[in-house]
């Protein structure tokens, strides 16, 4: 292996090193437990959608309406439990039911509608962030909120599903580890078990790298893509769960940076280990290596508006890294 | 005949790295003339049209218009010489958001004296002279992309025509046409031939080819083959020409088979084509050759569930096969190993193990879960079976020579035991070496199903097949036992010859 090999293949992992070395030295505690804690947390969220946006990627495709299912789902969270006074397993299982839908729904514009994957998935972005709004014309839900025709919302949010985003599990230190985390941690590992080591993950990779070869080695490449787009609707809906579950309340400006900060994770994750193709374990690389530089940045005072500004210049950074260097980003 | 040429090159060379594309090739077009230029793929026709029209830089040759040195550098500065190329691709030809009179004036918007405004009424004024020149019947406001392949085309030669060209150069101008549009290309090409232009029209269709050539030059692996200018032309020696027959040179053992494989009743693969019926045996390695476009691709694609068959039965093993998709061919054991194995066969993201295991995933993996180990020792006993020029199994393909990738193509669907297996071009852009090792490979292996390869080439089809079917117009028009093949006779039918003329 050559310097450049080494450097397309570790670069990033030494940045990420370095990194935490820096802020290490420089902001005081950086390296504690509860820090290294409240990163998996101000990631989790943007985490899981990144890694549904992942198996998008793979199959060659994109999808852009993840944060619109997430926070839609959010809504449709409150608007179960406090309007309609259902319990947290019926919220659950409506958000989950909300994400497999719009995910069948954007395969199926692409599949056999024939719409480019980033032009249906906006398009959806736009109908459900209008949709979301619908319901309550444009209120956010909370308890005790006034309904349209004038009556009260007394429903609240269950005792259960607030655990989902306020729950701590003891590690070593009681209540350390937020149930979002553990989540985060459960689906990385999954997905990227089901991309790396089934034939299904396998066959999604050759869809997106040649289509035309995937088929007439006998792969349903339309049901393939199809199911790409059910996994990242069904992963953006638990992040919208998580969401609210925080938030405890259905909040109608929340959310706006997650699409950006996931996309952002995801391709990031092609830099790493010099993949230079989407994976599940470079993803969840780079929503890390994204939440511990603002959180870095935060501890040594930087202020709140050069974060956007920072995430940027990361993901350009990575996707040099992806395309410039290593050969394999041109065909 | 006429005396002098138009348009003469001489000892044009052309190689791209290693690859010794022209190797010194001289042609001579006359007024007033069509001339023919045949040659299977990769013989160099395009590389050839590319250089007079002035995309490619020539190695070595010269090249002379009327009398003086012409040496293009773009293809502007060709058609401003009087060189002008209709490519093959008909909307490279036109701009399908413009309207027609805009299109036909389309060189005159930019280079030097263009004015900076946009004139309308100019605009449509010189439309009309170009149209009325080329006797177009086509309305001149109307956009393009709401025109027929055909009024494009005549869009795109009139724009071309605009030019008052000494030389036309037609790549494979019916490729996309229907007959009764070819027709009307025909009747303008007869025009322009009365005109006095030098017309070179490049096609692999036999029925083009006997209504317009004055001459027939045929090209094969970078050179001139031959040059038929004798009435009436002699059509058979072209193809063979361009086909080559340099006689087999290891004979093969015929053989015969006993057992039925594969069966077809009256298959039809295209609109108004004869139904094909045909019997695959045993052991028995079939190739079917005819030119391109006759239908093989279209054939093979129909065996491996690609594609519907219009009518027809086919029976595999005695029981009924009609597949809906490519995966229920594969289960069937129907394999097929597609042509241009860049586009349809290399998954480039895979190194060689991934690229073999792709279509046996299923039969490789526990509870869906790939097993590595066996999907490893699977490529490495292939990679040793055909002789894989490779370090490891973890090469990248791109790192493969032509050969080796076809050989992986090959290996993918070897690893497996097929029933029918189908192999479309399988020595496209294969070295000779390679192109033996798989045929030996093929052969060695045949007991136990059916083989059936298409080829355009002749020789690959003598080399390694047992029976050689020949196919014209989307049908089967021939069947040669390859012991005692009557290569006048084989030629004919691959020529479209006495059996039916022109259709």
């Amino acid at each position: 292996m050559t310097l450049r090999d080494y450097a397309i293949r570790y670069g990033f992992i030494v940045l990420l090193f370095g990194l935490i070395a820096y802020f290490a030295i420089a902001a005081d505690g950086f390296v504690s437990p509860q820090s290294a804690v409240f990163i998996f947390q101000s990631v989790a969220i943007t985490g899981v959608l990144a890694l549904g946006v992942t198996a998008t990627l793979v199959v060659g495709g994109f999808d852009l309406s993840i944060g619109s299912v997430a926070t839609s789902a959010m809504m449709a969270a409150a608007y179960v439990m406090v309007v309609l006074e259902q319990n947290a397993l019926v919220a659950v299982v409506v958000c989950l039911l909300i994400g497999a839908i719009v995910g069948l729904i954007n395969g199926w514009l692409i599949v056999y509608m024939r719409v480019p994957d980033l032009l249906a998935t906006l398009g959806m972005m736009f109908l459900l962030v209008g949709l979301q709004r619908i319901p309550t014309e444009g209120r956010s839900i909370a308890t005790g909120m006034t309904m349209p025709d004038g009556s009260v919302a007394n429903g609240k949010f269950s005792d259960a599903f607030l655990a989902l985003g306020r729950h701590r599990f003891d590690f070593f230190i009681p209540n350390l580890i937020p149930v979002s985390v553990v989540v985060l941690l459960v689906l990385a590992v999954l997905i990227w078990f089901f991309l790396e080591y089934t034939r299904f993950g396998r066959m999604m990779y050759a869809v997106g790298s040649n289509e035309r070869a995937a088929e007439l080695a006998g792969a349903p490449v339309k049901a393939y893509k199809i199911w790409a787009y059910v996994i990242s609707g069904v992963f953006a809906s638990i992040g919208g769960i998580l969401l609210a579950a925080r938030l405890g309340r259905g909040d109608i400006a929340s959310g706006n940076n997650l699409l950006l900060d996931a996309v952002a994770a995801a391709l990031i994750g092609y830099a790493v280990l010099g993949a230079a193709k989407p994976n599940a374990f470079g993803t969840a690389v780079g929503a890390l290596f994204v939440g511990i530089l603002l959180q870095g940045l935060t501890m040594m005072n930087a202020p709140y508006y050069t974060q956007d500004f920072v995430k940027g210049v990361v993901l350009v950074v990575a996707l040099v890294f992806t395309f410039a260097l290593s050969g394999r980003g041109r065909r | 005949m006429v005396g002098n040429a138009v348009f003469r090159a001489e000892g044009l060379r052309k190689s791209f790295g290693h690859n010794e594309v022209l190797d010194g090739v001289s042609l001579e077009l006359h007024a007033g003339e069509v001339t023919v230029l045949m040659g299977a793929n990769g013989a160099g026709k395009s590389t050839l049209v590319k250089i007079i029209s002035g995309v490619y830089e020539r190695g070595d040759g010269t090249m002379s218009l009327a009398g003086q040195a012409f040496a293009p550098n773009t293809p502007a500065e060709a058609i401003r010489a009087g060189v002008v190329t209709v490519h093959q691709n008909i909307n490279d030809g036109v701009v399908a958001d413009l309207d027609v009179a805009t299109n036909l004036t389309l060189d005159r918007l930019s280079g030097s004296g263009a004015s900076f405004l946009f004139n309308p009424a100019r605009v449509r004024r010189q439309a009309k002279a170009v149209a009325d020149r080329m006797r177009l019947a086509i309305d001149l406001k109307a956009r393009v992309s709401d025109l027929s392949l055909a009024d494009r085309q005549m869009v795109a030669i009139a724009r071309a025509l605009a030019h008052q060209p000494k030389v036309l150069i037609l790549d494979e101008p019916t490729s996309s046409l229907s007959s009764a549009e070819a027709d009307r290309l025909f009747a303008l090409i007869d025009r322009l031939r009365e005109q006095g232009v030098a017309i070179l029209y490049i096609s692999h269709r036999m029925s083009d080819i006997r209504r317009l050539a004055d001459r027939i030059v045929s090209m094969r692996d970078g050179i001139i083959s031959g040059v038929f200018d004798k009435k009436p032309l002699d059509y058979e020696g072209a193809v063979n020409a361009m086909l080559g027959r340099k006689i087999h040179l290891d004979h093969i053992v015929v053989r015969n088979s006993a057992k039925a494989i594969l069966t077809i009743e009256g298959l039809r693969i295209a609109q108004g084509a004869r139904p094909i019926s045909l019997t695959l045996g045993d052991g028995e390695v079939v190739a079917i050759t005819g030119l391109v476009g006759v239908g093989k691709t279209a054939l093979a694609e129909t065996l491996f569930g690609v594609r519907k068959p219009l009518a027809g039965t086919m029976m595999l093993n005695g029981k009924p096969y009609a597949p809906e998709t490519t995966g229920e061919a594969i289960a069937a054991g129907v394999f097929l190993v597609a042509k241009d194995r860049g586009e349809n066969g290399i998954v480039s993201g895979f190194n060689i193990q991934e690229n073999i295991s792709l279509p046996f995933h299923k039969r490789m993996s526990r509870l869906s879960v790939l097993r590595r180990g066996l999907e490893r020792s699977t490529a490495r006993r292939q990679i040793e079976e055909l002789g894989i020029v490779c370090r490891s199994e973890k090469d990248e393909m791109s790192e493969l020579s032509g050969g080796n990738q076809q050989k992986v193509m090959v290996a993918r669907w070897m690893a497996q035991d097929a029933g029918l297996f189908i192999l479309d071009e399988p020595f496209q852009g294969v070295d000779i070496s390679a192109r033996r090792d798989i045929a030996a490979k093929l052969r060695a292996s045949a007991k136990g199903r059916a083989t059936l390869l298409f080829v355009t080439e002749l020789d690959e089809a003598l080399e390694t097949a047992d029976r050689i079917l020949v196919m014209s117009e989307q049908t089967i028009v021939g069947e040669h036992r390859n012991a005692d093949v009557d290569l006048d006779r084989l030629l004919a039918e691959v020529a479209g010859g006495p059996l039916h003329s022109a259709a």
